[in-house]
């Protein structure tokens, strides 16, 4: 199993490049986290299944590139189709299990493992690494220092979304029915809001962008069996950070695991994977609900 | 069941037990049956959470590896079987503790989402950290122990002492389970508050019931290395947790018989699925999915259930009221 490590810039990197490096990954890390956290600020459910939908939609992502697609319609399309993947998801087996907390997480896991034995049967168990789209090849010189625009693309990215995200859970009416359900499901059920069609749209968006994060760290992570459960638990990571259901929550911690990871692994390159745990134990001993929480009574 | 019937039972399992190997004859078969026993200790320490006190943890597996690790690699560096055995034990139970400090801040899904990191972690060390477990290429285990001069070198005499280390540890849990101890456990799953209000420690009770826990997966850790004489990172990874909690919830939670078959039916579909294709990881889930959809309860309170439908259909009680339906929990 090769590991995404060594696709990693070198370790003399200086620390500039190690820091754009970082921002580039905390973005990735916010677009496959942000769903994560909305997720399970809403149904209360840690969705295990979140790094399937990553590693689903990036292999989906390397199909389109292969059939001759643009890759920002790849990245599009993929997510697209992980979204109606996971609506359908939660609409026909999460539904059945509604208010059996344990038993819906159970479902996602079992789900997990039939989604990566189906990708290791299509994509067999070689890694894929889509060349870098060519228009974002090459790299942009900055007082001396040279930056890579895909890594540039990526941050660009992940920011807008960040910001439709922000205006669309804090100014619409539709973010202000997601914000009463996570703080209140069953009133909000009372105050006429339909919660559980909530569900299917958050668990269809948050699908959509993991697949859509997939695609775009595709061409550097490289896709390969196995990249589902080496996501995971990123994604877990940053929401303990960062509180559940809070988008500012899982902005900070993506940036702070970024920063971790990559530092982590010039400095420490054996130890970078349990450092990044080491903020996650912190904040459950002093601040159990995240930084970023709020106390649930 | 009636005392002298349970007896009978239970006097018919062991011998049944002890002459597996005598009847199969075939080594391979010999090696499911000890795989099958070495699982159900795993299983029944896992169901102490699970089952009796309501805490599903992902991260059994890490326990279990860091046990199997530990062994492995005091006997890598030159020690003795003794040695290598008590050093895992002391090093499980004190992961265990870190595990439960860390894990019992939380209960319910919070409960399970720690332990699935904390397990992560020991397999990033597993895999990541190669100068000190190898990485992703193992530890070799190249002897068995022979506890007084008997060498367990071969399969039946492996099978004996996996099924010595079994029953110990059905003991302890039978014993467990009809302790005090137990029985508050059970307080703190059913109503952690007016437990508390009682007087009870439901925060020591949880931690002693994870310590139990923890030191009969890293048992069990211990023998599979030893059965398998390998370890790799493998045995540390979130599909491991899961087919041990697949173990504890498919044959029933909360009961003593279920966990050890949960154990058999997970043992032999991996074996016998492995043998004709290579999609043990499809079936997984699948079954994991059909279980938590069709038979929550697993299938020994399940098919108790059945079978009470089944025989009022056929013998309906004359004005006699329904028993009450079967189930630990309400």
């Amino acid at each position: 199993m090769s590991s995404w490590l060594s696709f990693w810039p070198n370790l003399v990197a200086s620390w500039p490049t190690l820091t754009v490096n970082s921002i580039a990954l905390g973005g990735l890390l916010f677009l496959l986290s942000a769903g994560f956290s909305l997720i399970f600020g809403l149904m209360r459910i840690p969705n295990l299944l979140h790094g399937s939908f990553f590693m689903l939609g990036a292999y989906f992502g390397v199909s389109f590139l292969a059939a001759g697609l643009n890759f920002w319609l790849a990245a599009l399309l993929s997510g697209a189709a992980m979204a109606v993947i996971g609506g359908m998801i939660e609409r026909f087996l999460l539904r059945r299990l509604a208010g059996q907390e344990l038993a819906q997480v159970l479902l996602t896991l079992g789900t997990a493992f039939i989604i990566a034995d189906l990708c290791l049967m299509v994509w067999t168990g070689d890694p894929w690494q889509p060349p870098t789209p060519a228009h974002l090849q090459g790299a942009v010189q900055v007082t001396g220092l040279f930056f890579p625009l895909f890594r540039l693309a990526i941050v660009g990215v992940a920011i807008v979304i960040a910001v439709a995200l922000w205006l669309m859970v804090d100014w619409t009416r539709l973010g202000a029915m997601i914000r009463a359900g996570v703080d209140d499901a069953p009133i909000a059920r009372v105050c006429g809001i339909k919660v559980s069609q909530l569900f299917t749209l958050i668990f269809a968006l948050g699908a959509g962008l993991a697949a859509f994060a997939g695609v775009m760290g595709a061409p550097y992570l490289s896709v390969y069996p196995g990249l589902d459960f080496e996501m995971l638990p990123l994604a877990l990571i940053v929401v303990i950070l960062g509180g559940t259901g809070s988008l500012l929550g899982a902005l900070v911690g993506s940036f702070l695991i970024g920063f971790l990871y990559n530092f982590g692994q010039a400095i420490f390159p054996d130890l970078a994977y349990v450092i990044l745990f080491l903020p996650m134990l912190l904040v459950l001993v002093l601040r159990p609900q995240g930084l970023f929480g709020r106390v649930v009574t | 069941m009636r005392p002298k019937l349970r007896h009978a039972a239970i006097t018919l399992a062991l011998i049944v037990l002890a002459m597996v190997p005598i009847w199969v004859g075939n080594t391979y078969y010999i090696n499911v049956a000890s795989q099958i026993l070495l699982f159900a200790v795993f299983a029944l320490a896992l169901n102490v959470l699970v089952g009796y006190g309501g805490l599903v943890s992902l991260g059994h597996a890490g326990l279990f590896a860091v046990a199997g690790y530990a062994a492995a690699l005091m006997l890598d560096a030159g020690h003795g079987h003794f040695a290598a055995i008590l050093t895992a034990i002391v090093v499980v139970l004190a992961a265990s503790a870190v595990f439960a400090v860390l894990a019992l801040r939380a209960t319910g899904i919070g409960f399970l989402m720690i332990t699935l990191a904390l397990g992560q972690i020991v397999w990033g060390i597993a895999y990541r950290w190669a100068s000190l477990t190898n990485g992703d290429n193992g530890v070799n285990v190249t002897t068995r122990p022979a506890p007084f001069g008997a060498s367990l070198a071969s399969a039946d005499s492996f099978y004996y002492a996996t099924l010595v280390v079994f029953l110990l540890a059905l003991a302890t849990m039978a014993v467990f389970v009809r302790s005090p101890f137990g029985a508050s456990l059970r307080g703190t799953r059913d109503q952690p508050r007016r437990m508390n209000a009682l007087g009870y420690n439901v925060w020591l009770i949880r931690f002693l019931a994870f310590l139990l826990s923890g030191f009969w997966s890293g048992v069990a850790g211990i023998l599979f290395i030893y059965y398998n004489q390998f370890v790799s990172p493998q045995v540390a990874a979130l599909t491991s947790s899961a087919e041990a909690l697949l173990m504890v919830i498919s044959g029933g939670t909360a009961t003593l018989l279920g966990p050890i078959v949960g154990a058999g039916i997970v043992v032999i579909m991996k074996n016998v699925v492995s043998a004709y294709i290579e999609r043990w990881n499809l079936v997984l889930g699948v079954i994991f999915i059909a279980i938590i959809t069709f038979m929550p309860e697993g299938l020994v309170p399940g098919s108790v259930r059945l079978w009470r439908l089944f025989r009022q259909k056929l013998w309906p009680p004359r004005s006699v009221p329904a028993p009450a339906p079967a189930g630990e929990r309400p």
